[in-house]
C-alpha cells in the first residue's frame, strides 16, 4: 500500500461507526448488552436500544454506577458496552473502573466518544486529554483509538471476541473515511506506505492529518514511513521496530496529552529497543478550549503543518 | 421459624468463624476484626442456612443465589465463611494477608480464591456490581437472589445512592442489600464523623422496601432474612438496616471504633478466644 492508495470515501463520524458496529454485534452475539449515561444520541446507540430494548440500560447521569452494574453483567456472562463521554468514561469513574472491572478482569468495553478537543465548541471541560494515559496504566487494559468511521466500526465487532476489558476510545466530528476494505485486528498496525526518511506513527483522528502531511512531504521529495497504530496497548512493537529499522526517525501523532499516550508507548519502547529521534505532535501540558476541531487542532500543534514540521525536526536530528 | 437446635447450630458456627477471625488477624499483625465479629452472625446464616449456593464455585452464578461484600477491608469474616462451607481448604485461611496467598487483604478475584465475584475495598462500589448481576437474572429468567452487604460509613460514598436510585427505579426485587448499623467507622461514631442522619428515611424515599433487624441475634437476623426473601419479586429492592456492634462477641473489641483496623496482641488474642467456643475445629495456626 502507498499513500496513493488511500482514498476518502466519504465522511461521518467515528461515533457513527460505534453505533453501526454496536448494532451488527448485538445481532451476532446475544450477550452483548449495552449501557448508557443520558447520552442515548451522542453515543448514536439509538438503533441498538430499538433492536434490543431488552439488552439496553438507560442508567442515567451516574456514570460510577453504570460501570459496576457493567462490572455486575459481565460476572454473570454478558459482555457488556457502557457508552458515555471519554471525560465521563475514565476521569469520572477511574477507581470504578481499577477495581471492579480491571483489577476484577471483567469483560466490559468501555466506549468513549467525544474525546479530544475535536469535540469543539463544549470546551476543555469535556475534551479530555489524559484518558489514553490513564487507562494504559491500568494492567490488562486493552487502549484502542481508532481513526476513521470504518475502522470504529470494525473495532467495536472485534472487541466482543475478545476477552478482558477494552478502553475504546471515538470522536464527534464528521471525518474522513479511507479505510473502507482495511483489515482489523487488535494489536496489529497498519502499515499505510512504507518510506525510507522518516516514521510517522498516529492513532485516532490525527490519521488522517498524518496522511495530509505525508502527501506534502512526498511532494517535497520525503519518503515517509507511514504506520496507523490503532491499538495503543498492546502495542504492535514489531511494525514500529521494523519502520524504525528503515527511517532511523520517528513522530508520533496523537489527540492527546504528549504524557501518557500513543507517544510516550513508542518512546518506552524505543529507549528500551533502538533510541533513534522522535517528534512529539501532540498537547504540550494544555487544556483545550471552545472552538471549531480543525481550528483546535490547529492551535494545538495538531494539524498536518504540525506533522510536517515535526517530520523535517525528526530528520534533521538523525 | 427455625428451631432452638437449628439457631443453636448456625451460633456454634458463628463461634468458631468468630476463631478464625480474630486468629486470622493475629497471625497477619493486620485486618479489621471489628466489622468481622459484627457482621459473623448474619454472615453465617446466608452462607450456612440463606443462600441457596454452590461451593464447587463457578463466577457466572447461574441458578444459584449470589453475594457480593461491598466493604471489603471485613474480609476475614468471609473468608472463614467461604472455607467453612467449602469454597477452600480451611487451612488456607493461614495464608490471610501473607505473601502469594489467594487470601488478599482485602477480596479480590485476581488469585481466583473460589467466591469472590468481583474485588471490593475501594468503598461504595458493591451495590453497583451487584445490581448488575441482578439485571442479568431478570435478563437471564433466573430466579435466584443478589445478596450484598455494606458497611454504614460506606452509604458516606455517593456511588451507593447512584446504585439505590437505579435499583429502585428498575425494580431490581432480586437483591436483598444490608447494611452493617454498627454506627462506627475508622475516625470515630458516624454520628461525629458525617451523620447517616434519617438512615431509614432516605431508603425509604429511595423507593426501597425497609427492613430492621438485630444482627448480632441469630434468630432475630435469620427471621429478618427469611422475611427479606418472602418480600422479594414484589417491585422492590430490599435492605436491612442491620443494627451490630463493631467487635460483637470479644469483649474488649465490642461498641468502639478502636478495634476497626488493629490486630490483636498474643494475650489479647487469648482472651478473645477464652470467650469463643470451638465448635469446628481451627485451622492450623501458619508458620511464623
Amino acid at each position: 500500500m502507498t499513500l496513493n492508495d488511500i482514498k476518502e470515501t466519504g465522511k461521518k463520524a467515528t461515533r457513527d461507526g460505534f453505533g453501526d458496529g454496536l448494532l451488527a454485534v448485538g445481532k451476532s452475539n446475544n450477550s452483548v448488552v449495552a449501557l448508557c449515561a443520558d447520552l442515548l444520541g451522542s453515543l448514536k446507540m439509538g438503533d441498538f436500544k430499538k433492536e434490543f430494548p431488552e439488552r439496553f440500560f438507560q442508567v442515567g447521569i451516574a456514570e460510577a454506577n453504570m460501570m459496576g452494574l457493567a462490572a455486575g453483567l459481565a460476572t454473570a456472562g454478558k459482555i457488556p458496552y457502557t457508552g458515555t463521554f471519554a471525560n465521563f468514561s475514565t476521569g469520572r469513574v477511574y477507581d470504578q473502573i481499577r477495581q471492579s472491572i480491571a483489577y476484577s478482569d471483567k469483560n466490559v468495553k468501555i466506549c468513549a466518544s467525544h474525546a479530544g478537543v475535536t469535540l469543539g465548541e463544549d470546551g476543555a471541560t469535556h475534551q479530555i486529554l489524559e484518558d489514553v494515559g490513564m487507562m494504559k496504566m491500568l494492567p490488562g487494559m486493552t487502549v484502542i483509538n481508532p481513526c476513521d468511521y470504518e475502522q470504529t466500526r470494525l473495532a467495536t465487532i472485534a472487541i466482543a471476541e475478545h476477552h478482558g476489558p477494552v478502553y475504546l476510545r471515538f470522536g464527534r466530528p464528521s471525518w474522513p473515511i479511507f479505510t473502507e476494505g482495511m483489515p482489523f485486528v487488535i494489536g496489529k498496525g497498519i502499515q499505510l506506505q512504507e518510506g525510507t526518511d522518516v516514521s510517522i506513527i498516529a492513532t485516532g483522528h490525527l490519521v488522517w492529518k498524518a496522511i495530509e502531511a505525508a502527501r506534502i512531504l512526498s511532494e517535497r521529495g520525503i519518503s515517509v514511513d507511514l504506520i496507523n497504530i490503532h491499538t495503543i496497548k498492546p502495542l504492535d512493537t514489531e511494525i514500529i521496530l521494523n519502520s524504525i529499522s528503515r527511517t532511523g526517525c520517528v513522530v508520533t501523532a496523537e489527540e492527546h496529552q504528549r504524557n501518557g499516550g500513543l507517544g510516550d508507548s513508542v518512546a518506552q519502547l524505543l529507549a528500551l529497543n533502538k533510541p533513534v529521534p522522535q517528534e512529539y505532535v501532540a498537547v504540550n501540558d494544555s487544556f483545550g478550549e471552545s472552538g471549531k476541531p480543525e481550528e483546535l487542532l490547529e492551535k494545538y500543534g495538531m494539524g498536518k503543518k504540525d506533522v510536517v514540521s515535526a517530520a523535517l525536526k525528526a530528520i534533521s536530528r538523525k | 421459624m427455625q428451631s432452638s437446635a437449628e439457631l443453636q447450630k448456625l451460633e456454634q458456627i458463628a463461634s468458631q468463624v468468630r476463631r478464625d477471625i480474630v486468629r486470622m488477624v493475629f497471625y497477619a499483625s493486620s485486618g479489621h476484626p471489628g466489622g468481622s465479629l459484627g457482621c459473623a452472625d448474619f454472615m453465617t446464616s446466608l452462607f450456612f442456612h440463606q443462600m441457596n449456593h454452590n461451593p464447587s464455585f463457578k463466577m457466572e452464578g447461574k441458578n444459584e443465589d449470589v453475594f457480593f461484600l461491598s466493604n471489603g477491608h471485613i474480609s476475614p469474616v468471609f473468608y472463614s465463611v467461604l472455607a467453612r462451607s467449602g469454597y477452600f481448604p480451611i487451612e488456607e485461611l493461614a495464608s490471610f494477608r501473607f505473601i502469594n496467598s489467594r487470601l488478599q487483604g482485602h477480596p479480590a478475584t485476581h488469585e481466583g480464591l473460589p467466591g469472590i465475584r468481583v474485588a471490593s475495598g475501594s468503598l461504595g462500589q458493591g451495590i453497583s456490581v451487584a445490581a448488575g448481576m441482578a439485571l442479568a437474572k431478570k435478563l437471564d429468567k433466573d430466579p435466584s437472589l443478589v445478596y450484598v452487604l455494606t458497611g454504614d460509613g460506606e452509604l458516606q460514598e455517593g456511588q451507593i445512592w447512584e446504585a439505590a436510585m437505579y435499583a429502585a427505579f428498575n425494580k431490581l426485587d432480586n437483591i436483598i442489600v444490608t447494611v452493617d448499623w454498627n454506627g462506627q467507622q475508622i475516625d470515630g461514631p458516624n454520628d461525629k464523623v458525617l451523620s447517616l442522619g434519617d438512615l431509614k428515611g432516605k431508603w425509604i424515599s429511595f423507593g426501597w422496601d425497609v427492613m430492621e433487624a438485630q444482627g448480632n441475634d441469630m434468630k432475630s437476623i435469620v427471621e429478618a432474612v427469611s422475611d427479606a426473601k418472602s418480600r422479594t419479586g414484589n417491585g422492590k429492592p430490599i435492605v436491612i438496616l442491620m443494627h451490630t456492634q463493631m467487635g460483637f462477641g470479644v469483649d474488649f473489641m465490642m461498641g468502639s471504633h478502636e478495634w476497626h483496623g488493629i490486630a490483636p496482641n498474643a494475650e489479647q488474642l487469648e482472651k478473645a478466644l477464652a470467650q469463643l467456643p470451638e465448635s469446628l475445629g481451627d485451622y492450623p495456626a501458619p508458620k511464623l
